[in-house]
């Protein structure tokens, strides 16, 4: 009876455990990606627990039963092995692990970041993100236009984001809710495909210490209906202030706790050439090759 | 004029605008006056120079390798409970009394100490202590080398605390990831701090390894065959086969970031070439071994333990030797699951997540045997028990939220989160804290002859343990929640105030468990007349280390003793038994001979002062210091080189009037 109640109690801890979690914001995912996550975690912690459980439970009865006080416990001094025993706590962590690692190949794969999300009919929109200090600048490449702290995107559509870093430290792009994070770094693009299957604003952030301004360095992520992310678009544009090469070189300069700017267009191919900038030293953002403004570029 | 003979340093680098750091800082210098009165006053300078800064015998190094750990020990929590208070008070429109700028110094520091200056020291330090023991050996293979070893450690210790003074510490986490840590973010004497603290306790370390695996490969009495070596010494065998291995990766990693810093290279910046990704796979090739190097010798002190209190011999010997050599050679192939999200490809990634849960396998059946050990056993619950106990739990839980880590799907959202946090809490806390204060606790006393108060011992545990989950579980919660690791200040909107409220209650339970320690230690040592620990084997041990006084005497074993079994000194007393019942079968008296010992030293002191000296000027740009000290080291390495007077021989009348001493005492 006792054994039974302790087993009850880890039992009930656990699920208390995971009902605290259910309530947290990433076991409320709002996308695709981050729901899969969720059940990821969730079926890996109920798969461990097939060894955990018992060998907490082992642990309070090996302890209690054969305890120095009790003379009436089978006492075998010289036992140390048992060929049965071996193939039991050899083979049940290898079973575990096989069905884990199984899981673990597949969901890998279904769940890199790189690869493209698809939704039948819809085109992903591409979002081209820079991490600055410390703020994040995400520019439209198709809309022509730029938002700073901001991420407005459609609903139901997946985002192609292409991921670098000004001249900073190394950054780390992550909208909870939505599902992966990934590293931007400068002279270096990587890639992350989300999607948000509910409206609203989600809170992203960085999440790679990069230095003085860094607990500040957050966004909102704004997944809209179709209609009002067109209408954001429109309104933006209508905006007078441009990103050209200048303005971008002023936003690059450090600040903390930029608040949203959205800018009416975009410098052209700003992402790319600044990519390229920290692989061809000397080369300025508008891709032309200028030693002196090279240097201004880039303060060494 | 003045720069070249003080270099960087002037006025300016004491943080008098900082006054946290000046209360540390202040509280630090007034600790290390009043050691000194209270030396002088008792005029025990001689006995200290003599008896323990010059000693090269293995007991006294490891008993001040665990002395200085347990010291950064403190400052390290004083790190913690900082950032605890402010995560717990830095909420929405109030910024907490941390600004960035000091509260990244703080966390940096705090990792920095636990990891090089608590963790690894005490476990060398106890491998000090007890591997010659086990091994039935007289001192380790390279005596002067062990000295070098620790004056080095102590030079990394000087310098971290001596950067809350003078100076700074650096902002940019335990490792020190560039470009951040490169000279165009990190423009101050932080960074170098750091560099030139951990490369040349690194050294240190990396001779320790050396050290270490001869002395356990050469020098095992006669019948002690590879396998019947106690599993400590498996472990500590394994750790140092991680060590040689790996530290060579570190000292390269932070000499090329050195090279960045001081030379203008551009292996690890964000222009001309640099590559931030070369340093990050380079730093965890060391730093995934490093946690193995923490653990192994922390499972061998659980084996140990439990086979000691169980009274019985440990369940599958031979699976725990393999499972520690598995474990020691998957450590190396893991070491990418840091960083799952730099955007390696999925079949990368899946390799090194799965490489990682294979891991899980050697551990998983490492905790059955310490289960099955227990298994028709007789428990005795004293504190090192409790410690075992609370470590299979706390250690299933850790383990568990590591494979979930290790698989990439989940590593993706919970990644740089403060679940990763929790995580490594949970392991380094259950698994290799706990391991070391059961180490401490059972082998105080062959160390000092001393027994630790089991009251004050089961205190401290309950409240290391309850504090734990306190400290650690509001934390694996916030993870799920989206919190961030290393933030110094977030929005109240978060709904995450409540649950750092609790992880400072956690912290401050944590707090007393030390307090205990603390109180522990102290008090067994001012009331020892009543702790004294005469027999030499005061649990009822199984192996060699409790087949000599306590403490040992100096050669450690009068005749060096031969081995036939895995447990010599239980079969030892198992046959003394049966021979009172048969008296023929007692063996006749040996006759002592001439022991072969080395001379203390005290050149390992002066390579540590010039090592201060060199790491000092290093960090400030003293350029005339850097050479003077650099040529000092090479001039006392090259004195030692040419000294031939460095070992005696121990006549036997004086091995008589010792082991007489020890006999009388354990009539008494």
């Amino acid at each position: 009876m006792k054994f039974r109640f302790k087993l009850c109690v880890i039992f009930s801890l656990c699920t208390v455990l995971l009902l605290t979690g259910c309530s947290a914001i990433v076991l409320n995912p709002k996308g695709i990606v981050g729901q899969k996550e969720n059940q990821l975690i969730i079926d890996a912690i109920l798969l461990m627990l097939i060894v955990v459980v018992p060998v907490i439970f082992m642990t309070f009865v090996f302890a209690w039963k054969y305890r120095a006080s009790n003379k009436k416990a089978e006492y075998a001094p010289k036992w140390h092995h048992s060929n049965a025993i071996e193939v039991f706590v050899w083979g049940i962590p290898i079973m575990i692990i096989l069905v884990l690692a199984t899981i673990t190949w597949r969901t890998t794969h279904e769940l890199d970041p790189y690869k493209p999300l698809h939704v039948p009919g819809v085109e992903p929109i591409n979002v081209q993100v820079i991490a600055l200090d410390w703020k994040w600048l995400f520019i439209y490449p198709e809309q022509n236009i730029a938002s700073v702290n901001m991420v407005e995107f459609p609903v139901n559509v997946p985002v192609h984001f292409v991921l670098t870093s000004g001249d900073t430290p190394m950054n780390a792009f992550h909208i909870p809710q939505l599902g992966t994070q990934i590293y931007a770094m400068a002279g270096m693009t990587t890639h992350l495909h989300l999607i948000a299957d509910e409206a609203g604003d989600y809170f992203g952030r960085a999440v790679n210490i990069n230095g003085q301004g860094f607990s500040g360095m957050q966004f909102v992520a704004r997944a809209a209906s179709m209609s009002e992310f067109n209408a954001w678009v429109e309104k933006v544009k209508k905006n007078s202030v441009s990103l050209d090469i200048n303005t971008f070189k002023q936003l690059s300069k450090p600040s903390e706790n930029n608040p949203v700017t959205t800018y009416s267009s975009v410098a052209d191919h700003l992402f790319d050439n600044l990519v390229m900038s920290f692989m061809m030293p000397g080369m300025d953002l508008d891709g032309s090759h200028n030693h002196n403004t090279a240097s201004a570029s880039k303060p060494e | 004029m003045i720069e070249h003979i003080l270099g960087k340093l002037d006025l300016s680098a004491i943080p008098f605008d900082e006054p946290p750091a000046m209360i540390a800082g202040g509280g630090m210098v007034v600790g290390a006056i009043a050691v000194v009165i209270l030396i002088t006053y008792l005029r025990k300078w001689k006995w200290l120079w003599t008896e323990w800064l010059t000693s090269v015998d293995h007991k006294k190094i490891g008993i001040m390798y665990i002395l200085v750990a347990l010291v950064m020990l403190l400052r390290g929590f004083a790190d913690a409970m900082l950032m605890r208070a402010q995560q717990a008070v830095s909420v929405g429109s109030a910024h907490g009394f941390l600004p960035p700028s000091h509260y990244d110094q703080i966390f940096t520091a705090h990792g920095v100490i636990m990891i090089f200056f608590m963790a690894m020291p005490i476990m060398v330090g106890l491998m000090n202590i007890v591997v010659p023991l086990q091994i039935g050996a007289r001192d380790v293979a390279f005596p002067f080398l062990n000295s070098v070893s620790f004056w080095l450690f102590v030079v990394g210790v000087i310098l971290v605390m001596l950067s809350l003074i003078v100076g700074e510490f650096g902002r940019t986490g335990w490792l020190a990831y560039p470009p951040l840590s490169e000279t165009q973010f990190s423009p101050g004497v932080g960074v170098d701090y750091y560099l030139w603290s951990l490369q040349i306790s690194g050294i240190g370390t990396l001779l320790t390894g050396v050290n270490f695996f001869v002395t356990i490969i050469k020098m095992r009495c006669p019948g002690m065959t590879l396998m019947r070596m106690p599993i400590f010494t498996w472990t500590a065998l394994c750790t140092n086969i991680l060590i040689i291995i790996a530290f060579p990766i570190l000292t390269v990693t932070l000499g090329m970031l050195a090279l960045d810093r001081y030379l203008d290279f551009h292996f690890f910046s964000n222009s001309f070439g640099g590559n931030q990704m070369l340093y990050v796979n380079l730093i965890w090739a060391w730093g995934h071994p490093e946690v193995y190097i923490l653990v192994l010798p922390a499972f061998g002190i659980f084996s140990e333990v439990v086979s000691t209190y169980c009274q019985k011999r440990l369940f599958g010997y031979t699976t725990m030797v393999y499972a520690t050599a598995c474990i020691t050679i998957l450590s190396f192939i893991v070491w990418l699951h840091h960083f799952f999200t730099m955007g390696a490809g999925a079949n990368v990634n899946a390799f090194f997540g799965i490489a990682t849960m294979v891991i899980s396998i050697p551990t998983g059946v490492k905790i059955f045997n310490w289960l099955f050990t227990m298994y028709r056993g007789r428990v005795h619950f004293t504190a090192p028990m409790y410690w075992t106990l609370g470590f299979i739990v706390t250690f299933s839980i850790g383990g568990m939220t590591g494979v979930l880590l290790a698989v990439p799907g989940a590593d993706f959202l919970l990644h740089n989160s403060l679940f990763l946090i929790a995580h490594f809490h949970n392991v380094i806390i259950g698994g290799v804290v706990f391991g070391y204060i059961a180490g401490i606790t059972y082998w105080f006393p062959k160390a000092t002859g001393i027994k630790l108060n089991e009251a004050l011992g089961k205190a401290s545990f309950w409240c290391w343990l309850v504090g734990f989950y306190f400290a650690f579980i509001p934390l694996y919660i916030l993870g799920f929640m989206g919190a961030t690791r290393r933030l110094s200040h977030y929005d109240a909107a978060t709904g995450w105030h409540p649950y750092f409220v609790i992880a400072l209650v956690g912290a401050l339970i944590i707090f007393a468990g030390i307090g205990f320690m603390v109180l522990q230690i102290g008090t067994s040592i001012l009331w020892r007349k009543k702790n004294m620990d005469t027999t030499g084997d005061p649990w009822n041990g199984r192996t060699l280390e409790w087949d000599t006084a306590s403490p040992p005497p100096f050669y450690n074993f009068a005749h060096i003793p031969h081995v036939h079994s895995v447990e010599p000194h239980w079969d030892h007393k198992q046959a003394l038994l049966n021979a009172e019942k048969h008296p023929a079968r007692v063996e006749s008296k040996r006759a002592y001979e001439p022991i072969h010992m080395p001379k203390n030293t005290g050149v390992g002191v002066m390579i540590g002062i010039f090592g201060f000296f060199l790491g000092f000027a290093l960090i400030w740009d003293i350029w005339w210091l850097v050479i003077a000290s650099g040529l000092a080291i090479f001039a006392s390495v090259a004195y030692r080189s040419f000294d031939y007077d460095i070992d005696y021989y121990v006549t036997v009348e004086e091995i008589e009037k010792i082991e007489n001493e020890i006999s009388n005492r354990k009539r008494a």
